[in-house]
């Protein structure tokens, strides 16, 4: 028996679903690829961006954490038809964590994907009960001075967290200091470090 | 009405889940917990209603804080903040 490898059972479905959102005039084919191109942009290396922008210009920060997705699409990075984003601006009092205990919210337009344990049972339980013990896995270990605040995205928006701009890293340029920036430290489960 | 920035709330102590077949935003955790608002973040469409392709009224949404340690005395951080809409919210 012969089998098409290039056309799968899944191409079949997709191609049926596709067709069926275009005769129901639910979503067009440019509409489907105009989706695709904005879930492909999305990606550590946008939030890094913004990140980096918002250390090294104050009125760019003030944008970011008034209006997280004027601040995206500033950086043309596309935000249209997707969920409203906030961020939530550590400081050296206070520390943001977020999860998602419901599913698994995740701000994709500048982060991606999320990683595979974000959105495990274990993830979502431990982070908001036991979230300093979950951080000290990451090697994340807070000062008791430091409030933690975590935050459970639960419904319309999406949070990302602006991390504080390590030490060691005055008169760096945008680029550098947005390559120390992992996804990782955009929800607050580590913190931005300089690789020694 | 809208509840003004740090007003003190209670998420109502109530279980849908329990009555029947619902979709629902606001976590186990914090029913009939106490917290604080700390901003009107929009008006959205009622997620109850939109899960199931029902007409869907919008409803205002707010971010609220809680003491981790009201809703779990064991809790290791300090805060949580959550989104809640306001028909799950009565003035505490």
């Amino acid at each position: 028996m012969s089998m098409n490898l290039t056309e799968t059972d899944s191409d079949r479905l997709l191609a049926a679903l596709r067709a069926v959102l275009a005769d129901k005039a639910i979503a067009t084919g440019a509409e489907i690829t105009e989706r695709i191109r904005v879930t492909d942009a999305g990606g550590p290396a946008q939030g890094a961006r913004m990140v980096a922008r918002a250390w090294a210009d104050p009125t760019y920060r003030a944008l970011m954490l008034a209006d997280g997705a004027r601040a995206a699409e500033a950086l043309d990075i596309p935000m249209r038809g997707l969920p409203p984003l906030g961020v939530l601006e550590d400081t050296p009092g206070l520390h943001h964590l977020v999860v998602c205990t419901l599913c698994s919210c995740y701000p994709r337009a500048v982060l991606g994907y999320p990683p595979f344990w974000y959105k495990s049972a274990a993830y979502r339980a431990r982070a908001v009960r036991d979230p300093r013990g979950l951080l000290a896995e990451w090697g994340t270990v807070l000062p008791d001075t430091v409030k933690l605040r975590v935050v459970d995205s639960t419904a319309d928006y999406r949070w990302m967290v602006l991390p504080l701009r390590p030490a060691g890293t005055e008169g760096w340029d945008e680029a550098r200091l947005a390559a120390i920036v992992r996804d990782g430290d955009m929800i607050g489960v580590t913190i931005p470090a300089i690789a020694t | 009405m809208i509840f003004a920035p740090g007003s003190a709330v209670r998420v109502r102590d109530d279980w849908p889940e329990r009555r029947g077949r619902c979709h629902i935003r606001t976590p186990h955790y914090v029913r009939g917990v106490e917290g604080k608002i700390v901003r009107h973040l929009g008006d959205f469409a009622n997620p109850e209603d939109l899960a199931f392709a029902r007409p869907a009224a919008t409803v205002p949404l707010y971010h609220v804080r809680f003491d981790a340690r009201a809703v779990w005395p064991d809790a290791t951080g300090d805060e949580l903040m959550i989104e809640i809409f306001q028909h799950w919210l009565e003035s505490a």
